[in-house]
């Protein structure tokens, strides 16, 4: 079944904003287009990833979370904006290999079929417990969630995937 | 099981990804207002056994507000509109009229 395993440090960047509006300064900063509704442009090294109608979280090289987001917000101007560095806020997680839809699939009430969850779909969901965003990357997903729920999705996410296949994809 | 669709991110959100948010379309009595509006805005709130409209949070999604008209004795859904509508849009009133002619719920109801 599916490997689980930590991602390392990741650069988050969460933007919020009119969105339409900031779309100048996204592409000039960092060569990211604005995505669509529920999906991710790029991927966790240089991303842009949708949140909310008003909210984008940016992925950039670790450690360059500051310095991008006031590159960003000195790009942005006038435009009403919140801009931060929030690298530290949630921590990533990868779901590789075999039945890495199931693992997920089996803890979150989202459509995860490869119809409704393919390639750049971006969701948040809900994992057990916990708030989480899942989007499909690599050999598998990803998983973020915030730092304090860590612990408990690494645990979950594995347990999940001991338990192995139940055919359903 | 419930399953809300959230007008705002697009998502078909499952109950347990939702916060309820009760009564939809509440109108606040402030300072100025008389001890008895004040407490209907307070506390005074229907519990209908049919149409109902109510809000939600896409809590474990957008993070944002919607409201919703439902039935609660079938459970049935007749649809969802963003928080920031005054009241329901009128293709959604004649989706319920239509099923449930005669309806009435505060000072929403069917036309005659
Ligand atoms: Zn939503």
């Amino acid at each position: 079944m599916a490997d689980v395993r930590a991602l390392g440090p990741l650069g988050m960047v969460t933007l919020r904003t009119d969105l339409a509006a900031a779309a100048g300064a996204l592409r000039d900063g960092l060569g990211l287009d604005v995505p669509e509704r529920l999906r991710i442009a790029g991927d966790t090294r240089r991303g842009a990833a949708w949140m909310a109608p008003d909210e984008l979280l940016l992925f950039v090289a670790p450690g360059e979370g500051g310095a991008v987001a006031a590159d960003l917000g000195r790009r942005l101007g006038e435009v009403p904006h919140l801009c931060a560095d929030v690298s530290d806020l949630r921590v990533g997680f990868a779901v590789e290999g075999e039945g890495w839809r199931e693992v997920l699939a089996k803890l979150s009430p989202a459509d995860l079929h490869p119809d409704a969850f393919g390639s750049r779909a971006f969701r948040r969901t809900r994992l057990g417990q916990v708030a989480a965003a899942i989007w499909p990357e690599g050999d598998g997903a990803h998983v973020l969630v915030f730092r304090s729920f860590g612990d408990y999705t690494l645990r979950l996410l594995r347990q999940s995937a001991f338990d192995g296949a139940v055919g359903f994809f | 099981m419930l399953i809300l669709f959230c007008p705002h991110c697009g998502v078909e959100a499952d109950e347990t990804e939702l916060a309820p948010g009760g009564e939809a379309h509440l109108r606040r009595e402030g300072p100025g207002s008389a001890d008895e509006a004040f407490e209907g805005y307070l506390f005074g709130r229907v519990n209908p056994k049919g149409v109902h409209f109510e809000r939600w949070r896409h809590a474990y999604g957008c993070g944002k507000w919607f409201l919703a008209a439902r039935d609660t004795a079938t459970m049935r859904v007749w649809g969802t509109y963003p928080a920031s509508e005054a009241g329901p849009p009128d293709p959604l009133r004649d989706a319920v009229t239509a099923d449930r002619p005669g309806w009435a719920w505060r000072d929403l109801g069917g036309a005659a």
